[in-house]
């Protein structure tokens, strides 16, 4: 079985992102860039399934800028096989990254893909299904489990209050959730081999997708910093300031 | 293909090093204790045996990706002293060994099953004056006879391996000051009549004193011709300065954005810091000042890569490294105010350690000196 796994490049999870002076996004210039958390652990997962025998080949996509080839790179280090480079410098929504994703899909066949269930810079959480919905294949989201059998898979997702467990056919959609695994680090003659895989590079024209957004980013303003607190006496004093200043009882 | 500036090796490095915070590298502090699971993890990764060519199991990859090996353990706010050796040292063995030293200890130490990271130099009586050291290593049939006294040999304890210089002929027998010494590969493993002890110090670095009382050591293990080892570890001495000038700049960053981290978010007087001239304006110096010292840091890697003399270059790069970084940790420790003493922002650690690089392993004053004499052609100071 092959398996495609999408890896995003994003601001690194530990930079402390600042807005740009004009409001129209955050600061990239000069800031440390890395493949999506999430999309790390879907690498892994895909390099587990292979060592487990499931899958035969890996093949890592990454949309964007140039420079997304050195988180193609990554994932080839961990043990993907080779990679696909959509170049463009258009900036990605999640519905023109699932539409390529599954242009991408109907080339190259694969019996399943595996996203990150969100990017740690959008936080969309979104093009995971809409690809599922484009395929018309079924989705497994939040992934913290997978489990291959009868040629299907059984996936336990973490859903609000709990686990459940869904029975998928193949060819299908995972997404990954934190604790689907934990990703490995590469080794240096595992990076030695990445850097002679082939990374395979196609604009959004050859796939037969127009990737202009379709949303407009009005503002990108920083969070509202958090007030200094006040220190009370006593239960009187609180009570008095959360009617009369605060105004909630 | 290779991407520009080793990026590929630097993202797994980082990743790795993600495994070993602060908390990681302050416990050990705390104890003096060699991060074993560290060093564990860098081997078995295969990060220690870059400059290994391919042939003996290694990477075989330039200085270069070395250096960003090194720069990247340090930058995440780790300690690559503490195996960092076990890269470079044999690069003596490699260029000056014969064909069965190569065969018998390069796979191993590529492997990591063997560990090469001592290098017995410096001794009490000698300080940074090589060429008068005392350990004295006597032929005796097939094998020499080692008498004498070592120190600062860091790792010893962590080491199977020493590399050593001794003399061969005493100093009065010779035309040049620089003959006589030679280098041993001296196995510490089945070594007789070897002492070693712990030197505790400021920061935390497994060095030693080591004492030789007739300790043998097989005439096999006699790296090239008798009487020649100066010249041979001179060449990996460029190696080690440009490797260890590589950690400054590591360490420069990490106390540089720890600065300017602490400075945007310390809000005092109503406003960061970092709003204030007289906060951000040495941060910034620091920053100017490690930059340049990584151009010197690559200059001096290419001029290596291209096996051209770099022994300016390798200096240089050594000292602005060094000084840059022992700036930003001074910078680094008075913008956290009191709180860069505490031992949990880390600071007051990296600023012990990294001072470590003005004297270690050659002082500023001696890159000075070599400066003045090789390059400006003024007269020997020393
Ligand atoms: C933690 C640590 C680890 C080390 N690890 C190793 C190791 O693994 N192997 C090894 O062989 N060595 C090691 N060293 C030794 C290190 O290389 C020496 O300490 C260094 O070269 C300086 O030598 P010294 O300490 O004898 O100082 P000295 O030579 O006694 O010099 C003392 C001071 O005087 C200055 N000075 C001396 N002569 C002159 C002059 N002519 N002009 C101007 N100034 C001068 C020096 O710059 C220095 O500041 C280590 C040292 C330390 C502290």
């Amino acid at each position: 079985m092959k398996i495609l796994v999408p890896v995003k490049r994003v601001v690194d999870y530990n930079v402390k992102v600042r807005v740009k002076s004009d409001g129209t996004g955050v600061e990239t210039n000069g800031v440390k860039m890395s493949m999506n958390p999430f999309d790390e652990i879907a690498v892994e997962e895909a390099v587990r399934l292979k060592e487990k025998g499931i899958a035969t080949e890996i093949v890592a996509v990454s949309l964007g800028i140039p420079a997304c080839a050195e988180t193609i790179r990554t994932a080839l280090a961990m043990g993907a096989d080779r990679g696909i480079l959509v170049e463009t410098d258009v900036e990605l929504q999640p519905l023109a990254v699932a539409k390529l994703l599954a242009a991408i899909a109907a080339k190259e066949q694969p019996g399943l893909m595996i996203l990150g269930k969100q990017a740690i810079d959008d936080d969309m959480s979104a093009t995971g299904q809409m690809l599922a919905a484009f395929l018309g294949w079924p989705q497994g989201t939040f992934a913290s489990q997978l489990t291959f059998a009868d040629g299907g898979i059984t996936v336990k997702r973490e859903v609000d209050g709990g686990m459940e467990t869904v029975a998928l056919s193949l060819p299908a959609v995972i997404t990954t959730d934190l604790r689907l695994n934990e990703p490995r680090y590469a080794s240096l003659p595992n990076i030695m081999k990445a850097r002679k895989k082939p990374i395979e590079t196609l604009k959004p024209a050859d796939l037969g997708v127009d990737p202009t957004p379709r949303l407009k980013v009005l503002k990108v303003v920083e969070p509202a910093k958090r007030k200094a607190g006040v220190k009370v006496a006593d239960v009187a004093e609180l009570v008095m300031k959360l009617r009369t200043e605060a105004k909630v009882i | 293909m290779t991407t520009p500036d080793h990026e590929d090796v630097r993202v797994a490095v980082r990743k790795l090093c993600e495994k070993f915070p602060g908390e990681y590298w302050r416990a050990l502090d705390r104890d003096r204790a060699y991060p074993q699971e560290f060093v564990a993890a860098l081997t078995e990764s295969g990060f220690l045996a870059a400059l290994i060519p391919e042939d003996f199991g290694g990477a075989g990859l330039k200085l270069s990706a070395a250096a960003a090996i090194l720069e990247e353990i340090h930058r995440a706010g780790g300690n690559g002293g503490a195996c960092h050796a076990q890269m470079y040292m044999m690069g003596t063995l490699l260029r000056h060994g014969s064909d069965a030293q190569k065969q018998r200890y390069l796979p191993q130490i590529a492997a990591g099953s063997v560990r090469l990271q001592a290098f017995g130099v410096t001794e009490p009586t000698s300080g940074t004056d090589t060429t008068s050291i005392r350990t004295f290593a006597a032929r005796d049939g097939d094998s020499y006879v080692v008498n004498g006294q070592k120190v600062w040999t860091s790792r010893a304890e962590h080491s199977d391996l020493m590399l050593l210089l001794a003399r061969t002929t005493p100093p009065e027998q010779v035309a040049k000051r620089g003959d006589g010494l030679s280098v041993f590969i001296l196995d510490m493993r089945t070594a007789v009549g070897l002492t070693i002890r712990p030197i505790r110090t400021m920061m935390n670095h497994a060095t030693t004193e080591v004492f030789f009382d007739n300790t043998r050591i097989p005439s096999e293990n006699l790296i090239g011709e008798e009487g020649r080892g100066l010249r041979y570890i001179l060449s990996g001495m460029n190696a080690e300065r440009i490797l260890i000038a590589a950690e400054c700049v590591g360490d420069a960053k990490w106390l540089i954005d720890k600065a300017t981290t602490y400075a945007r978010d310390r809000v005092v007087f109503g406003r960061p810091i970092g709003q204030n001239q007289g906060i951000q304006f040495p941060i910034a110096r620091a920053y100017a000042n490690v930059r340049a010292a990584e151009l010197m840091v690559r200059e001096a890697c290419r001029l290596f890569e291209a096996g051209e003399n770099c022994g300016a270059e390798a200096n240089m790069a050594k000292m602005l490294a060094a000084d840059a970084s022992n700036e930003a940790a001074n910078v680094c420790l008075q913008t956290h105010g009191g709180f860069g003493f505490a031992e949990d922002f880390d600071v007051e650690r990296k600023f012990r350690e990294t001072r470590l690089y003005q004297v270690a392993p050659i002082s500023t004053n001696l890159i000075l000196a070599y400066l003045a004499e090789h390059v400006l052609g003024l007269p020997r100071s020393y």
